[in-house]
C-alpha cells in the first residue's frame, strides 16, 4: 500500500522529539481522522536551524512528518512557509489517495510554528 | 520480511485452509467435475458428496441436513437471512430488530430494507460489548418480525445472550436470526438447546475454503429467495453448486466438530498467556471487549497515546500479522463502530489491537510476539506528543 519510502520514513523517522527552548511550537490536528502533530523550531539569521516533530498518527504521517522536518531544515522561513503538500508527498514517491490528508498536517503544523515564531518576535 | 517466519494473528480476518481440506477438495477440481442436478451417473457421484457436506455442516451446530442451505459466503448469507424474511414477512409487520456492532453485512442490509420501508432497531451494547437486553424486551412492538443478533462479535469476541434472546422470543411469533460467523468451532453450538431460527456460517473463518458459507433455516421458517433461477438448494438459493466450496466447508465443520474441545482448551490458553504477557510488559493498556466472556483466542487492547495502523505495520515488519480498529485504517476514516458504541473515547480506539488466535498458532508465537511488541509501543509512545512520560 505505501510507498518504500513511506515506509523507511515511518520505521526510521528523522528529527523526531521536542527542542526544549523552541523559538515557534506549531500543533495540530487532523479534524478528519483524529490525529495530532507537533512541530518545534530554532531559528537563527531567519532559518531554520532545528527542527523537530512528534506524531500521534498512522505512517503516512509518521512519514510526512519526518520528510517535511528534512525538507525544512536550513531553509530561511520564507522558503519553508513554502513547502506544500505536495511537495512532501513528491519526495516521498506519493502517498495513497486516502492518505493524502495526512500531509495537511505536516505543512499544516510547520506553517503554525513559522507563525508562533514571528507573533512571538513581534511581542 | 520473507526470511522471518510469518505469526499470523488474524485469524478472525480469515484463516488457513486446513491441509486435509486440499486433499478432499482436490477430485472435485478433477474427475468428479458432474453437475449435482444431472441425472446421469456422472451428476449423482457429485450428489451424494453435497448431501454429505450438508450433515456435516448440520452436525456442527446440532441441526438437521435438511435445514442447510449453501451460500457464496457469510456475507450472503446474512442478506438472504434478512431481506429474505423481510420480503416473504412483511404483511406481519416491518420492525426489524438488530444491534449496533452486526458486521457490515447485516448493518447495510439492515439500512437497506430501511429504503424500502421498514422500521430498524439498532440496540446498543454496554461498555464491554453485550446487548442490552432489556432494550430488546421494550423495543418489540406487534409489527416486529425479526431479531437479528450475532452470536460473537468479531472485533472484541464479546459472546451475547443468544440464549436468553432465544428464550424470550418463544411463542411471540418473531424469527431470530444469529450470524455465527466467528463463534463456530470456537463455541459449542447445540440448536437443540438454542431457539434459532436462522444461523449463519462461513468457510473460510472456519479453516475452510473462501467463496462458501451457509444459512440454517429452521424447518417451517417463511423465507424468499434472494437468487432465483435453475431452483436449487431448495429454491431458496438457486445457482449451480460451487462444489468444491462445498465439500471444504463440510470438511472443515467436521473437523472443527471433531476437535471443538481442544481447540477451545488450545485457544483459551494461548489467548490467555497472549493477554497476561502483555499486560505485564507494556503499561498503559485497555483490554477491549468482555474481561471473560469472549470467543477464545481473541484479545483487543488499546494502546495508549499511539496509533493503531501504526503498531500494526511495525509488527508487520517483524512478521506479525494482527488487525486494528483506528480511523486510519478505515475507508471511511472514521473509528471502528463497534468500539464507538462500546463508548470507547477517540485516543483509545485509534490504539486498538486485535490479536485472533487460531489452530495453528503455537505457544512460541506467542511468546515472540510478547517480546517484540513492548519495543515497537515504546518507539511510538516516544514519538507521540500526547505521551508525556519520559
Ligand atoms: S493520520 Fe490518520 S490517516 Fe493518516
Amino acid at each position: 500500500m505505501y510507498s518504500e519510502k513511506v515506509m523507511e520514513n515511518f520505521k526510521h523517522p528523522k528529527n523526531q522529539g521536542e527542542i526544549k527552548d523552541a523559538d515557534g511550537i506549531g500543533e495540530v490536528g487532523n479534524p478528519v481522522c483524529g490525529d495530532i502533530m507537533k512541530i518545534t523550531i530554532k531559528v537563527k539569521d531567519d532559518k531554520i536551524e532545528d527542527i523537530k516533530f512528534k506524531t500521534f498518527g498512522c505512517a503516512a504521517a509518521i512519514a510526512t512528518s519526518s520528510m517535511i522536518t528534512e525538507l525544512a531544515k536550513g531553509k530561511t522561513l520564507e522558503e519553508a512557509k513554502n513547502i506544500t503538500r505536495k511537495d512532501v508527498s513528491d519526495s516521498l514517491d506519493g502517498l495513497p489517495p486516502i492518505k493524502e490528508h495526512c500531509s495537511n498536517l505536516a505543512s499544516e503544523g510547520l506553517n503554525k510554528a513559522i507563525d508562533d515564531y514571528k507573533m512571538k518576535k513581534k511581542e | 520480511m520473507t526470511d522471518k517466519k510469518t505469526i499470523y494473528l488474524d485469524n478472525s480476518a480469515t484463516t488457513q485452509v486446513h491441509p486435509e481440506i486440499k486433499d478432499t477438495i482436490l477430485p472435485y477440481l478433477e474427475d468428479l467435475y458432474g453437475n449435482p442436478s444431472s441425472i446421469h451417473a456422472k451428476g449423482q457421484e457429485v450428489k451424494k458428496t453435497i448431501d454429505n457436506a450438508r450433515k456435516q455442516v448440520a452436525d456442527l451446530i446440532g441441526a438437521k441436513e435438511t435445514e442447510i442451505i449453501f451460500t457464496g459466503s457469510g456475507t450472503e448469507a446474512n442478506n438472504l437471512a434478512l431481506k429474505g424474511i423481510a420480503s416473504k414477512n412483511k404483511n406481519k409487520g416491518n420492525h426489524i430488530i438488530t444491534t449496533r456492532i452486526e458486521h457490515k453485512s447485516i448493518l447495510n442490509s439492515a439500512r437497506w430494507l430501511e429504503t424500502e420501508g421498514f422500521k430498524v432497531t439498532y440496540l446498543n451494547v454496554d461498555e464491554n460489548g453485550t446487548v442490552d437486553i432489556n432494550q430488546l424486551k421494550e423495543e418489540i412492538r406487534p409489527e416486529t418480525i425479526l431479531v437479528s443478533v450475532m452470536f460473537a462479535n468479531n472485533e472484541m469476541g464479546t459472546i451475547q445472550p443468544i440464549k436468553e434472546i432465544g428464550e424470550f422470543l418463544k411463542g411471540k411469533g418473531i424469527y431470530f436470526h444469529t450470524d455465527a460467523v466467528q463463534a463456530a468451532g470456537k463455541i459449542k453450538i447445540n440448536l437443540k438447546e438454542l431457539n434459532i431460527d436462522l444461523l449463519t456460517l462461513s468457510g473460510h473463518k472456519i479453516h475452510g475454503p473462501k467463496g462458501i458459507g451457509a444459512l440454517y433455516i429452521r424447518k417451517g421458517t417463511e423465507i424468499d429467495p434472494m437468487i432465483h433461477g435453475g431452483g436449487q438448494e431448495k429454491n431458496i438459493r438457486s445457482g449451480t453448486e460451487n462444489v468444491p466450496g462445498i465439500v471444504g466447508l463440510g470438511k472443515a465443520a467436521e473437523i472443527a466438530n471433531k476437535n471443538l474441545e481442544s481447540n477451545i482448551e488450545h485457544l483459551t490458553n494461548l489467548g490467555k498467556k497472549l493477554e497476561k504477557g502483555i499486560f505485564k510488559e507494556i503499561p498503559d493498556l485497555i483490554l477491549n471487549g468482555h474481561p471473560d466472556n469472549r470467543i477464545p483466542g481473541n484479545v483487543n487492547i488499546s494502546f495508549k497515546y499511539v496509533e493503531g495502523e501504526s503498531i500494526m505495520l511495525m509488527l508487520d515488519c517483524e512478521g506479525i500479522c494482527v488487525s486494528t480498529g483506528s480511523a486510519c485504517t478505515s475507508k471511511s476514516l472514521k473509528p471502528s463502530y463497534v468500539l464507538d458504541a462500546m463508548g470507547k473515547e477517540i485516543v483509545f480506539m485509534h490504539g486498538s489491537i486485535r490479536f485472533s488466535i487460531g489452530t495453528f498458532n503455537t505457544e512460541e508465537e506467542i511468546d515472540t510476539v510478547i517480546k517484540t511488541l513492548p519495543t515497537i509501543i515504546k518507539k511510538l509512545r516516544a514519538l507521540s506528543p500526547i505521551y508525556n512520560k519520559d
